[in-house]
């Protein structure tokens, strides 16, 4: 993989396809903690870390026990067509728990390891198992898994692109609690108060962000 | 509770879009057309019905500190039917534009909410009821929003054209749209529940001025 194609894959989902702003993934934790910059950050910084880790763990899973072809370790213990280990149908079913357990698993360690960060971060760790917007990245990571030539190459993307989300996530929520820490002090009509407005804003940053499209 | 009413609850009163602020990621991402807005709020439908059903059934098999997983795994076997059958009879055009919104259905904060708060402590037929009303509230949010984009948008319904002199506003079909026309709709909203609190507000207050001049006059001298 070229240095290109890793910076074009890390660009290209931190801003012009920007996962809350373009997609509509992770809309949830977007609305519901932007309102103080303090707590935006500290989600942004969960997720960008939990998105790292489920990329590396899903690309596992992925190339090694799903993917019906001569990587797949079934495959490889026992011989036979590699297209009959596909067990590609079972991606939501497995990715959903392997995520779940990952964030149990970061949530215990960082409380062990790390009391200063647990305390940052902690309230926010379990929010991030039904955030569609990690799930999302592992289903997208799938479609490297075609083109790639080799594990390595495929781990490398998967990791970039996971990355890339997390970090995209992290400016679209810093800077719509921006916003939001002034809508507090703008006369805004009455029914428009809270979230209707924040939508709008919302709507307009996309509109921003829909400038970066034609940047590669 | 009737039926009837389970259902108006989950329609209207509990709408999960538009009163709940929950779901949003695909509500916003499949109204495109009011067609994919259908294809998902059926999809939705389904998976949120059968898991309050099974989950109603089985939970009090599931131990009380794994009870989220044991929702969870019920939850991603019916997504993972819902992905099977709709790659396999689903017209292409709309199970490409749903994507990977289709198994991205096992993390719908709707369904797993449903399930928490209603399911696990309630009968089958209950919670078949609750997941129908909660499912066409769903659909109604979806296929309202869809509705505004597509005309506004595309400048069609259905895919039939509605006006072909004016042009149409393409962003309402892109990303910036989407945001815009559902914090319109949930200004609306908020708009009508305030003017409601507002006369309800006025009729007490009413009420009780008129009482106050019963009881004055009643007043011994």
């Amino acid at each position: 993989m070229s240095g290109t194609e890793a910076f074009i894959i890390f660009f290209n989902v931190l801003l012009i396809n920007n996962f809350v702003l373009a997609k509509f993934l992770g809309l949830c934790p977007f609305f519901g903690v932007s309102k103080r910059t303090g707590d935006a950050l500290s989600m942004g910084a969960a997720v960008v870390f939990v998105m790292f880790m489920a990329s590396l763990v899903t690309a596992f899973i992925n190339w090694f026990f799903l993917l019906g072809h001569p990587g797949n370790l079934f495959y490889r213990a026992m011989g036979g067509d590699p297209a009959a280990y596909d067990m590609t149908f079972l991606y939501t079913i497995v990715y959903i728990l392997v995520i779940a357990v990952l964030v149990q698993l970061v949530e215990m360690a960082l409380m062990k390891l790390s009391p200063p960060i647990y305390r940052a971060l902690g309230i926010y760790l379990p929010l991030i198992t039904t955030n569609c917007a990690i799930l999302g990245v592992a289903l997208l990571n799938n479609d490297f898994a075609v083109e790639a030539s080799g594990f390595w190459v495929y781990l490398a993307k998967c990791l970039i692109q996971g990355l890339g989300a997390g970090i995209g996530f992290t400016i679209a929520m810093l800077l719509m609690s921006g916003i939001r820490e002034r809508l507090e002090y703008i006369p805004v009509p009455k029914p428009f108060r809270g979230i209707p407005i924040s939508f709008i804003v919302a709507g307009i940053m996309a509109l921003a962000f829909m400038g970066f499209a034609s940047m590669i | 509770m009737s039926v009837f009413q389970t259902l108006k609850k989950g329609v209207f009163e509990n709408n999960p879009v538009l009163v709940l602020l929950i779901g949003l990621c695909p509500t916003l991402a499949t109204t495109t057309s009011v067609k994919n807005a259908l294809g998902m709020g059926l999809a939705t439908l389904f998976v949120l019905t059968m898991s309050n059903v099974v989950i109603s059934m089985f939970s009090r098999f599931f131990p009380k500190k794994i009870r989220i997983p044991c929702f969870i795994v019920v939850i991603a076997s019916f997504v993972t039917i819902v992905k099977m059958i709709m790659d396999a009879y689903a017209p292409p055009e709309i199970n490409d534009a749903l994507g990977i919104f289709i198994p991205l259905i096992v993390v719908n904060c709707i369904i797993l909410g449903r399930a928490e708060a209603f399911a696990s402590k309630n009968g089958v037929l209950a919670s078949l009821f609750d997941g129908l009303g909660s499912g066409l509230g769903f659909m109604l949010a979806l296929v309202v929003l869809a509705f505004f984009r597509e005309l506004l948008g595309a400048g069609a319904i259905f895919d039939i054209p509605i006006h072909t002199s004016l042009k149409p506003i393409t962003m309402f079909i892109l990303a910036p749209g989407a945001f815009v026309a559902l914090g319109s709709i949930l200004g609306f909203v908020a708009w009508r529940r305030l003017r409601r609190e507002e006369r309800e507000c006025a009729e007490a207050a009413g009420k009780y001025r008129a009482e106050l001049i019963i009881t004055s006059k009643n007043k011994p001298e």
